[in-house]
């Protein structure tokens, strides 16, 4: 397990009005006040129930603690080198005092992304086909993503379903499960209409931030297909 | 790794339900929103089965006319979990609709990789509420993360009016509604509710088998306050969906003292950091299942949850760790005691683990049942038929 640097040194060199500035945004997320964060007894109790406090140097509690505290230093170091541990699994919602340290951390990574902070990047580093694949087709995973190479720890099973992918699709009785590229068939008008949320909801300028050469390649896809549709203009 | 002793049993403590529930009720809210021409709720089609929520609360169940907002992961790599389910609602003579016109949730991209936003998830959401909501059939939500995304984004919904506005105008844009289902349903609460006539079609004696439960993190622990719980199973101290059905089909719930942790999906560490779910997968759930309960199989009722304590028993074994125990979802089970077809219908091909030895406890010869999977396949190979259809595993 790699020990966490809190010691406030790794960051020296970002300023402090920067990682305020950070802060203020995770701060005016309209779900930090309502629901993030109320407060902490240092129970303990979030971090009891964390399975990613078993296994890295990670701890809930000190992250309600770094933003209730609103220790900017601290607070800038957890959204670098902590919060992609999380699970998300939201087993730290039993917090007797109702914060939800899992949703200021998904709050917090969106503006790691935002912001497009390098630890972000490398963090969803070989991630890029998984948002491709959300954001271009509306399904995450699809039935040809069972390939030996993306899941050698699954065993032979893979290589087995890979080879007979085709057949074993079109052996299952429902209709819409036919599809080897998206995990069921979708309309394409269903598709044009994920494809004018992206736009009208700024995500596409998330994307950009966090990794230009995959904003490039879902414009393309997208533009073709809006462009078919009657969209020539997306910017709302 | 120490675990805890089960020092009593969960089946034995009495739980009273608080007077005054510690949460607001979002039916009354979502009320009000639609009084104030905000919002249109999407009510739960006649006939519904009532059940009771976390605070008790009554929760409805609809029957049938049920819009299935399918499931990435389960389609994708585990498409016998659908197939099961959909197979439930033929067999027992339900109207269903199997819609084209939707999308993922998306959710479990945003809790990978935050690469979204609310407005941008609550669109998502809404989009495929208001498409259920135009055919008249009711949402039913096949994935335990897509069912608590949709359960934060209501909340959402209910608590920031700007959030509505803008959600409102992007629905505008697409000749779309706001609309919010009456209830957030999980496909598991089907299945719950139905478990009396699932059991008075069960032709499989399930009487000696023995299975571990677990429950999706996403079901039980994000917004905790919609999911079913009742004093029969577990004093009501643990939700009563998956054990509820099991016992009735006769199956030995066994406890276990890890039962509250998570499979260790991880959403981000299943597909790019999977080290971190194997060990936990394996050293936090399957293992300890193994050493206290001895169980046949266990069973939960989530795509992420099937796929990681099913996939991460490969490796697990290659380091000799104490493995090998069968992963079904609970709408696998249901189908196969009512007499589905291991591979046909319930696509036991798609899982890694091992699952031979539990078919045969049951009376059934998988070789004999691989076998007729085959014979069927053969037909697509050799071009007599392009797919296979419900007629052929009916």
């Amino acid at each position: 397990m790699m020990a966490l640097d809190l010691s406030y040194n790794k960051y020296a060199d970002v300023s402090l009005d920067e990682k305020e500035r950070l802060l203020e945004e995770v701060k005016a997320d309209m779900r930090y006040q309502d629901h993030a964060l109320y407060g902490c007894y240092e129970c303990g109790i979030c971090v009891a129930a964390c399975p990613s406090a078993r296994f890295y140097d990670f701890s809930p509690r000190v992250i309600a603690q770094a933003a209730a505290r609103e220790d900017a230093d601290l607070v800038y170091t957890l959204m670098n080198d902590s919060i992609w541990d999380c699970s998300q699994c939201f087993s730290c919602d039993r917090c007797p005092r109702h914060n939800s340290p899992g949703m200021l951390i998904t709050i917090m990574r969106e503006v790691a992304v935002r912001n497009g902070l390098g630890t972000a990047k490398a963090a969803l580093e070989g991630y890029g086909r998984i948002i491709y694949k959300i954001m271009s087709t509306g399904t995450q995973v699809s039935p040809d993503m069972l390939q030996p190479n993306a899941f050698p720890d699954w065993g032979g099973h893979v290589h087995e379903i890979a080879e007979n992918l085709d057949i074993w699709r079109r052996a299952l009785p429902p209709e819409t499960l036919h599809t080897t590229e998206t995990g069921w068939e979708i309309s394409d008008k269903t598709i044009i209409e994920l494809y004018l949320i992206w736009h009208m909801t700024g995500v596409m300028d998330m994307i950009q931030e966090i990794d230009e050469g995959l904003y490039d390649i879902l414009v393309d896809v997208m533009e073709e297909r809006l462009e078919e549709a009657g969209y020539d203009d997306v910017s709302f | 790794m120490i675990h805890l002793p089960v020092i009593s049993s969960a089946k034995d403590r009495d739980f009273q339900l608080a007077e005054n529930p510690p949460t607001e009720d979002y039916h009354e809210q979502l009320e009000q929103l639609e009084k104030d021409g905000e919002i249109i709720i999407q009510r739960v089609p006649e006939p519904y089965i009532e059940v009771k929520t976390k605070f008790g609360r009554i929760k409805k169940i609809p029957v049938e006319k049920t819009w299935h907002h399918k499931s990435c992961g389960q389609c994708g790599h585990i498409p016998g979990y659908s197939t099961s389910i959909f197979w439930l609602n033929r067999q027992l003579g339900l109207d269903y609709l199997d819609p084209k016109d939707q999308t993922s949730c998306t959710a479990w991209n945003y809790y990978a990789s935050a690469t979204s936003n609310p407005e941008a998830q609550a669109a998502v959401a809404i989009r495929n509420f208001a498409s259920a909501f135009e055919t008249g059939y009711f949402p039913i939500i096949h994935c335990g993360t897509s069912f608590g995304h949709y359960k934060e984004v209501r909340q959402a919904l209910i608590h920031y009016p700007e959030l509505r506005d803008k959600v409102r105008k992007i629905m505008a844009k697409l000749g779309k509604k706001l609309v919010i289902p009456e209830e957030i349903v999980h496909y598991s609460e089907w299945v719950y509710a139905m478990r009396d006539r699932i059991k008075e079609r069960q032709v499989v004696d399930m009487s000696h088998i023995t299975a571990t439960v677990h429950p999706a993190c996403h079901y039980h622990k994000l917004i905790e306050e919609d999911a079913i719980y009742t004093p029969e199973i577990y004093g009501a101290q643990r939700t009563a969906i998956i054990t509820g059905v099991l016992e009735k089909l006769g199956i030995n719930v066994a406890d276990y003292s890890t039962w509250f942790d998570c499979c260790g999906f991880g959403f981000r560490h299943i597909l790019v950091s999977r080290d971190f779910s194997r060990s936990f997968s394996v050293q936090r759930k399957i293992e300890v299942m193994i050493e206290e309960a001895n169980p046949d199989l266990t069973v939960t009722h989530d795509t992420g949850c099937v796929t990681t304590l099913d996939q991460s028993q490969f490796a697990a074994k290659a380091h000799g760790k104490k493995v090998g125990l069968p992963v079904l979802a609970d709408s696998q089970v249901a189908a196969l005691a009512m007499g589905a077809h291991p591979y046909k219908v319930l696509q036991l091909h798609w899982h890694n683990t091992d699952n031979t030895r539990f078919l045969a406890k049951l009376g059934m010869d998988p070789d004999e049942k691989w076998a007729e999977f085959e014979k069927s396949v053969a037909r697509l190979q050799d071009g007599s038929k392009q797919f296979l259809t419900w007629e052929d595993v009916e």
